[in-house]
């Protein structure tokens, strides 16, 4: 059958085109399948990040393009980390990206482990779950807004449903002390559902005959938890964390929806700061400087994530 | 410990993965730690140094 599908290939291949073809080796073949990856690829990523770097010793300003441009050596990053302000954005940064994770990974795990329990209305408790993920983000800061509101909002009258506190009393996106966990909270809800899909395909990895070994062996759910369940999908819960910790260390649409990076800069996270830096106050280089620490840093956490991924998926 | 030093002077692999790991991790608390400002102006060059220590040392031999 392939033989007879290589010979009509052949055929329907121009004569000139067949003949060109013939004269390539194997490898040529492959260079030129893998060729305009590789090109898009260095366009796409590399050349910007060549870019970047070299644009981080400089004092370039996109909305002077006419100005001399000056190497000035290391001094972007000096100032960056030197700078108060941008320490206070990576604190707001580590809070919102530990609590998030923490949070998302314990309800996420939870919720797949009910799901997977057979139960009537299993797919639809799923689909309902799954919900908020498929929102955009500026629709769920919108929403949230309101839900925040401090007057009409459903997220007061149940807190003070619960506690007895006037609703009226404090505002989630208004006050210092609360700002950083609206933000938390906002995420947590949207993103919980991706968390708990993944969790939900490691443990619908696990075979049965494991658990049915396990029952004949007397071993408790508790220890079957612990000793069957949690070791196997601990790889998918692993990469959930990853995708998670890279796309909050970069989450910008939806915090500017909901608080604006307020008030004052208790929920600037680092890419706000990063985004002001580069196209409100228009300092190109030092933004880039900013843009290259961060990726350094991303880049740093997700090597060692990924060996110990790997060694987890070994064992 | 003997072993981790060894594997250091003989550049094995698992040490100096464990050795640069160590660093980014320290970097990266450095970077977000809310305790002292010169902790974080050191940061970036801990990350930087494990990072490029890290991409090379997974070439060497196990």
């Amino acid at each position: 059958m392939p033989d007879k599908l290589a010979k009509r290939a052949a055929l329907a291949t121009p004569p000139k085109l067949a003949h060109k073809i013939r004269g390539l080796s194997d490898r040529a073949i492959a260079w030129i399948f893998i060729a305009p990856t590789i090109f898009l690829l260095l366009a796409v990523n590399i050349f910007p990040l060549i870019w970047t770097i070299r644009l981080s010793l400089t004092n370039f300003r996109t909305n002077r393009p006419n100005n001399a441009v000056e190497f000035v050596g290391i001094e972007n990053y000096r100032k960056i980390l030197t700078d108060a302000d941008t320490w206070t954005s990576l604190q707001a940064t580590a809070h919102f990206l530990i609590w998030t994770i923490v949070l998302q990974v314990l309800i996420g795990f939870t919720l797949a482990y009910l799901i997977n329990k057979k139960f009537r209305g299993n797919d639809l408790w799923t689909t309902l779950i799954v919900l908020p993920m498929m929102l955009s983000p500026a629709v769920v800061g919108n929403f949230w807004t309101f839900l925040y509101q401090p007057q009409i909002g459903l997220f007061n009258y149940f807190i003070s449903f619960l506690t007895g506190a006037d609703p009226a009393s404090f505002s989630m996106i208004g006050e210092v002390a609360l700002a950083p966990w609206a933000i938390v909270i906002v995420d947590t809800w949207m993103w919980t559902p991706f968390v708990m899909l993944i969790c939900l395909a490691g443990l619908r990895s696990i075979p049965s005959s494991i658990y049915e070994a396990a029952e004949c062996d007397r071993a408790s759910k508790w220890r079957q938890f612990w000793t069957i369940t949690l070791p196997m999908a601990l790889p998918f819960l692993m990469l959930a964390v990853l995708f998670r910790g890279i796309e909050n260390f970069k989450m910008f649409d939806l915090v500017v929806q909901l608080t604006g990076g307020g008030p004052g800069s208790t929920t600037q996270l680092t890419s706000i700061d990063l985004k002001r830096e580069a196209f409100e106050k228009w300092r190109t280089g030092y933004a880039s400087a900013y843009a290259v620490i961060l990726f350094v840093t991303v880049f740093g956490l997700a090597s060692i994530y990924v060996k110990a991924l790997n060694k987890v998926k070994d064992r | 410990m003997t072993n981790f030093i060894k594997g250091l002077l003989r550049l094995r692999r698992g040490p100096w993965e464990m050795l640069a790991t160590i660093l980014i991790a320290l970097g990266v608390f450095m970077l977000m730690q809310p305790f002292a400002l010169v902790l974080f102006t050191y940061s970036f060059i801990v990350t930087l140094i494990g990072t490029v220590m890290f991409i090379i040392v997974s070439h060497f031999p196990e």
